[in-house]
């Protein structure tokens, strides 16, 4: 059963049955600031581990902007903050101190649009291998064929690693990018709307992948696709001007959402 | 509830709960008439009952299309899903509904050939509830009234028993003499039909139920039918 | 079926005067004929212009193009003689002045690009560079005169070929922090979402991303000092005698065709177009390689 931060907005949200699995992040009364706007309002969410979490709202709401919180790339622009505590294993993410590049590699993150670097497809993969570790040659060749396979991307690329990734498909290069994502062995991977570029089958296709990659990868993913969030989430959650609203199981929140903002919203009834 | 950004799938929702409506107007008809007919032995309202039938079925086609429709080109999400798929589920109990109200009219064409030596006031009273639920369930669905739905879902409990205690008065005039057998079997089964139409009636509050709330109706169905397991034996004098 | 016609929706609003309509479009393409008509004369006197330039060099230089031109140093008047010292020179300096030009324009690129941001700093730095950009070359030369030349009592080729690098720092300059503003942000913030420190995140992926048009910039800057003759009068001078020398007086092209040209001597006018004749299509070779080997790949 879903439930609302409005009735629960001192306890934790109960967990639905379908995604009752250990946090691997907890959100816990997160804030955050673009100067002196408040972009986010008190936050609490748990991303449980091995399962799809769905982030939807409209324009503005706040949900790539948590996205952005929790690998810190906030950090990159002055000016923007962010209270509260968003614990992996226990550690407060958002606190002074952390090692970035280090958690950077624990949390990855693929972008709305493909991104290759302007490298060969190999040199793609092996960049952000080399950040984080020293690897052979040959264990290095191994890295990057199983981040390719595990990317559905192998059997298409195989042929031409060593040829500038610019050459790939919009579809390819996004897959290429998750494949650079999960080679630097992740354990969260947040996607900020991976498919909102490409054509139906390659978002088939990115959809797939998720599934597959979500037995060893906690994922986070962006959408304004509802039907979307609706086939490969386990857990949605919907935000509206910086709040969350609702979180709840899929099925729950696409058949019977609990608010009447998320009705209103995943009906197409919004203003 | 405000309405659809796009006015065109707003139109659409409402053609198809204004063609859900019509049919249950249409099938509320039908059983009035066969409900006449069997009560006032009125070969005209059998008439109406039974002719209206393909209509009942042709208009259970279009909300068909409607619904495939309305699922391939809007991929409906929550409230709206749940409407649509309660139309589909509600036309098909309608349709049923519509069968056994034919049925019933048939079977009263061939009551008319006998002329039975007693009142038919437990049938009466079943078909004034029956018919009292179906109307009632129309509302409901029309107005997304789950109390009504509610009232509807508990009084068929009272149609159960109704229906039992003419099933035991029906087999006591049979084994009294051999020659109302046929008309008592034919009213047997009319009793059945209506007992039908009342579960369908029921069927169709727990669709709207779900389809308004979004939580289905838990509770186990009352449910007053206990004619399966009934053993009615002559008198040990005789 | 229900009340779907109560609205008129799509009304097309009121009426338009066919009449006026078709007046406004012929007054519209008479004006684009004009236009038209003005942006074509301007573009055939520019390029009549060129073609002026190009062909004068050819027709009093092209006579000149004799292997000698290439074997031998400048020699008194009527004594044959070629330009070897001075093609020898300008290579020297044009390639010593990017050398040490092109390192510091690119430091300079990045910092104003990824560091500077809207600081103070960072806006004098690029207000100065802009300034040094358009600023007279002659100022420029006599700038180094009064640095590398007047306090070590002598001109050498190392005083002209920093006299071009400071030529060259801010063409380099502007054409890095343009092209490095030029990578998208999401290209950046991929790099450091794998955990790539900003460092690293520049070197390996933003240049390369840039890569084309910083060459191009480089390439743009060559062209720029190669014809350069203020800047060298004051700082390497020019030498007669073949001197690869950096710290004697170097001869270089430009400053010998400034020396012939204006001489009382046939040969070496002939020896001045042809000169002009190498620099320019040497400068117009470059351009047409950077334009070959940096066309953007697929």
């Amino acid at each position: 059963m879903s439930s609302t931060m409005n009735e629960t907005s001192a306890r934790m949200p109960e967990v639905d049955a379908a995604v009752a699995d250990r946090a691997r992040i907890s959100i816990r009364n997160l804030d955050f600031f673009y100067g002196s706007n408040r972009a986010l309002k008190s936050i609490f969410l748990d991303l449980p581990e091995g399962k799809v979490t769905g982030m939807i709202g409209p324009s503005g709401c706040g949900k790539s902007t948590l996205l952005r919180v929790l690998n810190r790339m906030y950090d990159l622009y002055p000016g923007q903050r962010a209270t509260g505590e968003v614990l992996l294993d226990g550690e407060n993410v958002i606190a002074p101190g952390i090692d970035l590049n280090q958690l950077r590699s624990r949390i990855g993150m693929v972008f709305q649009k493909p991104t290759p670097f302007p490298m060969s497809i190999y040199e793609n993969i092996s960049f952000g291998v080399k950040l984080h570790e020293r690897l052979s040659k040959s264990a290095m060749d191994e890295r990057v064929e199983w981040s390719l396979t595990r990317a559905a991307l192998w059997d298409e690329v195989k042929d031409r690693l060593n040829t500038s990734a610019g050459g790939l498909s919009g579809g390819q290069q996004q897959r290429l990018c998750i494949a650079r994502t999960i080679a630097v062995r992740p354990e969260v991977i947040l996607l900020d709307e991976p498919t909102s570029a490409l054509d139906p089958i390659s978002t088939l296709k990115i959809e797939e992948l998720i599934d597959e990659l979500k037995r060893d990868f906690t994922i986070v993913i962006v959408t304004h696709n509802m039907q979307q969030a609706a086939r490969i989430a386990d857990q949605v959650a919907f935000f509206y001007l910086g709040e969350m609203v609702e979180v709840g199981a899929a099925a729950q929140m696409f058949t019977a959402p609990s608010e009447r903002r998320t009705q209103e919203y995943i009906t197409g009834r919004f203003g | 509830m405000p309405e659809h950004i796009v006015k065109s799938y707003e139109q659409e929702l409402k053609r198809l709960s204004a063609l859900i409506t019509g049919m249950g107007g249409m099938v509320e008809a039908q059983v009035a008439a066969a409900c006449e007919a069997i009560l006032h032995k009125d070969g005209e309202a059998a008439n109406r009952a039974i002719e209206s039938d393909p209509k009942v079925d042709a208009m259970e086609r279009e909300v068909e299309q409607d619904v495939i429709r309305l699922l391939a080109l809007r991929q409906p999400m929550a409230q709206d899903l749940r409407h649509i798929v309660a139309g589909l589920k509600i036309t098909g109990d309608m349709e049923r509904i519509g069968d056994y109200a034919a049925n019933v009219a048939k079977r009263s064409i061939v009551l008319t050939q006998f002329n039975l030596p007693f009142a038919l006031s437990g049938l009466s009273h079943m078909a004034r509830l029956v018919q009292e639920n179906l109307k009632l369930i129309v509302d409901a669905f029309g107005e997304s009234d789950t109390d009504k739905a509610l009232l509807v879902w508990r009084s068929d409990e009272a149609i159960d028993e109704i229906y039992n205690a003419l099933f035991r008065e029906l087999i006591t005039y049979m084994m009294e003499d051999p020659r109302y057998i046929t008309p008592c079997t034919h009213l047997l089964f009319i009793a059945k039909n209506l007992e039908r139409i009342g579960d369908h009636a029921t069927n169709i509050a727990e669709t709207i139920y779900y389809a308004v709330r979004g939580i289905p109706l838990t509770d186990a169905r009352p449910k007053g039918d206990v004619s399966a397991y009934a053993v009615v034996r002559p008198a040990d004098d005789q | 079926m229900s009340a779907s016609t109560v609205n008129p929706v799509g009304s097309r609003g009121p009426a338009r005067d066919p009449r006026v309509a078709a007046m406004l479009s012929r007054r519209r393409q008479r004006r684009n004929m004009v236009a038209a008509g003005l942006c074509m004369a301007a573009t055939t006197v520019g390029l009549a212009l060129l073609a002026l330039i190009l062909a004068t060099l050819l027709w009093l230089g092209a006579g000149g193009v004799h292997w000698s031109v290439f074997a031998h140093s400048t020699r008194p008047p009527g004594s044959g003689g070629g330009l070897l010292n001075a093609i020898v020179g300008s290579l020297i300096q044009t390639g010593l002045g990017t050398v040490i030009g092109t390192p510091i324009g690119l430091l300079v690129g990045t910092y104003l690009s990824e560091y500077a941001g809207n600081s103070r700093l960072g806006g004098a730095v690029r207000f100065v560079s802009d300034v040094l950009l358009s600023a007279p070359s002659i100022l420029i030369g006599l700038f180094v005169y009064a640095v590398l030349v007047n306090p070590f009592n002598g001109f050498s080729g190392i005083a002209g070929s920093v006299a071009l690098a400071v030529i060259v720092i801010p063409i380099v300059v502007r054409t890095t922090e343009d092209m490095l503003r030029l990578i998208p942000v999401s290209l950046r913030e991929a790099a450091v979402a794998l955990g790539a420190p900003k460092w690293k995140s520049i070197v390996f992926v933003c240049y390369r991303a840039a890569l084309d048009g910083i060459a191009t910039g480089v390439l743009l800057a060559i062209a720029r000092v190669a014809g350069e003759t203020a800047p060298l009068l004051f700082t390497s001078l020019g030498n007669l005698n073949w001197s690869t020398s950096l710290t004697q007086p170097m001869a270089s092209l430009p400053v010998t065709i400034y020396q012939y040209a204006g001489s009382a001597f046939d040969d070496w006018v002939q020896l001045a177009w042809v000169g002009a004749l190498l620099i320019t299509f040497g400068v117009l070779a470059l351009n047409i390689l950077a334009r070959v080997v940096l066309r953007p790949r697929v």
